[in-house]
């Protein structure tokens, strides 16, 4: 059965992501060939709270697609701010908009919008909980370095704990075969149990808990980089003392293979320091702009326009 | 032993975890029945050392596995003509709505009341529900 919403990035099957990221990739090469596959469609962004680079990403990706977009960019900005039901609001808004992106502070807000929607809705962030554009964009850009996703052994450095970017990751990666785990992180910030029992130990993954960044850096294909982000902790101390664990510089890229990819969702705040821009393995910046190809192909899948010839 | 009337017509929820009671009370809203509700608390039991029961006359129409989120060790006893015409073991239920409240605060039901509180079963053998939502975790006693 086709998707008809993106809620959690689960909710595609492998052969949905392997076509969505496929269809990325032949958009990246060929872009004005899809330039007005939306003409008269309209793309409408629901932000209830800030967020620079989903919101342009998806309004860019429209756009790049011949479409339209309205909507808003903050909750003061919305109705929200008079009380109004994410559900009342979603009504409203399928009658203005063909498909919808939603941020929200509140983890389920996109989960509710698609109990009501006649249009389908994609989850662009749902406080701590699912990020699925952002998955999607961290696998485009991994299957566009190394050609594959299977066979690969990754490295998630930082804050693994309350990092829902790198749960997704791990997530959507054991669906491939083959896919080695090194989790680098502070002892405070391991993966949370039950990724740790119920889907690595479950799925006979192979996988290695460290501190120890630069022991395991020669070994990795790949190095995912976090943010220690402060408005997870509770407790400003804890914070300060763990927020600087782990920073990549010019001298720990020296240790690295010269193929691997150094990435991270950003924005980033010192854990990669700015001598490493330059290094070609850093692309972090590139799996940005990635992130705008792979939005156009969810688009297109969702709005069902994949399935037409494109000459 | 404490006793308490038997009963002509209604159902015994029986084989209750010891203390509670009150909760399966509040849940299945029994203070609203126009009818005898018997709680016993603490009674002795072969199988579980200590057990609650609950006694209601008269007949009573609700679907009781919910029941089962909240305790799978309760059985049901349907009563009619003083005789016990079916014993019942309780199955869980794959949706419930408003039985059980989601209580993480980041939750988009912290904000919105008027949502229906939904969990759905995703681990039969662990009797694991989550909130449909944000996905936390609920496991009954």
């Amino acid at each position: 059965m086709r998707l008809k919403h993106l809620i959690s990035p689960l909710d595609l099957t492998v052969d949905a992501v392997d076509e969505i990221i496929d269809l990325g990739l032949k958009i990246m090469k060929n872009p004005h060939k899809y330039a007005h596959i939306c003409e008269g469609k309209k793309l409408a962004t629901l932000f209830y709270e800030p967020s620079t680079r989903t919101r342009l990403s998806f309004e860019a990706a429209m756009l790049n697609l011949g479409g339209q977009v309205l909507g808003f960019s903050s909750a003061d900005a919305s109705s929200a701010a008079k009380g109004e039901s994410v559900a009342d609001t979603i009504r409203v808004i399928s009658s203005y908009a063909d498909i919808c992106a939603m941020r929200h502070p509140k983890e389920g807000a996109p989960m509710v919008a698609s109990l009501y929607s006649s249009i389908p809705i994609i989850n662009a962030g749902d406080g701590g909980h699912n990020h699925p554009t952002q998955t999607l964009t961290d696998l485009i850009t991994i299957k566009k370095l190394m050609g594959r996703l299977n066979h690969i052994t990754i490295g998630l450095c930082g804050d693994l704990k309350f990092g829902r970017t790198v749960h997704s990751l791990i997530n959507a990666l054991v669906r491939y075969q083959k896919v080695r785990f090194v989790l680098i992180s502070p002892k405070e910030l391991t993966i949370p149990d039950y990724l740790r029992k119920d889907v690595l130990d479950a799925g006979k993954v192979k996988y290695t808990e460290t501190d120890d960044l630069e022991s395991y850096l020669p070994e990795l294909d790949i190095l995912y980089m976090t943010r220690v982000q402060r408005e997870r902790f509770f407790n400003e101390e804890d914070y300060i003392r763990l927020k600087d664990s782990f920073i990549l510089d010019a001298a720990k890229m020296q240790l690295a293979k010269e193929r691997m990819f150094v990435m991270h969702p950003l924005p980033r705040v010192n854990e990669i320091a700015s001598e490493v821009d330059n290094d070609p393995r850093a692309v972090y910046f590139l799996q940005a702009k990635m992130g705008v190809y792979v939005r156009m192909a969810l688009i297109m899948h969702l709005l069902t326009l994949d399935t037409i010839p494109i000459s | 032993m404490l006793n308490i009337g038997g009963l002509n017509e209604g159902i015994v929820i029986d084989h209750i975890r010891a203390g509670g009671a009150m909760e399966i009370y509040k849940y299945l809203n029994l203070e609203k029945l126009d009818c005898s509700v018997a709680i016993i608390k603490n009674a002795r039991s072969n199988k579980m050392g200590k057990k609650d029961i609950i006694k209601i006359e008269g007949p009573f129409h609700v679907d009781l596995n919910v029941l089962g989120v909240l305790d799978h060790h309760i059985t049901i006893n349907i009563i009619k003509d003083n005789e016990i015409i079916e014993k019942r073991t309780l199955s869980l239920p794959d949706r419930v709505t408003n039985i059980i409240r989601c209580k993480n605060p980041r939750c988009i039901t912290t904000v919105e009341p008027e949502l229906p509180h939904t969990f759905k079963l995703t681990d039969r053998k662990n009797r694991v529900y989550r909130c449909i939502y944000c996905e936390s975790r609920f496991k009954g006693n």
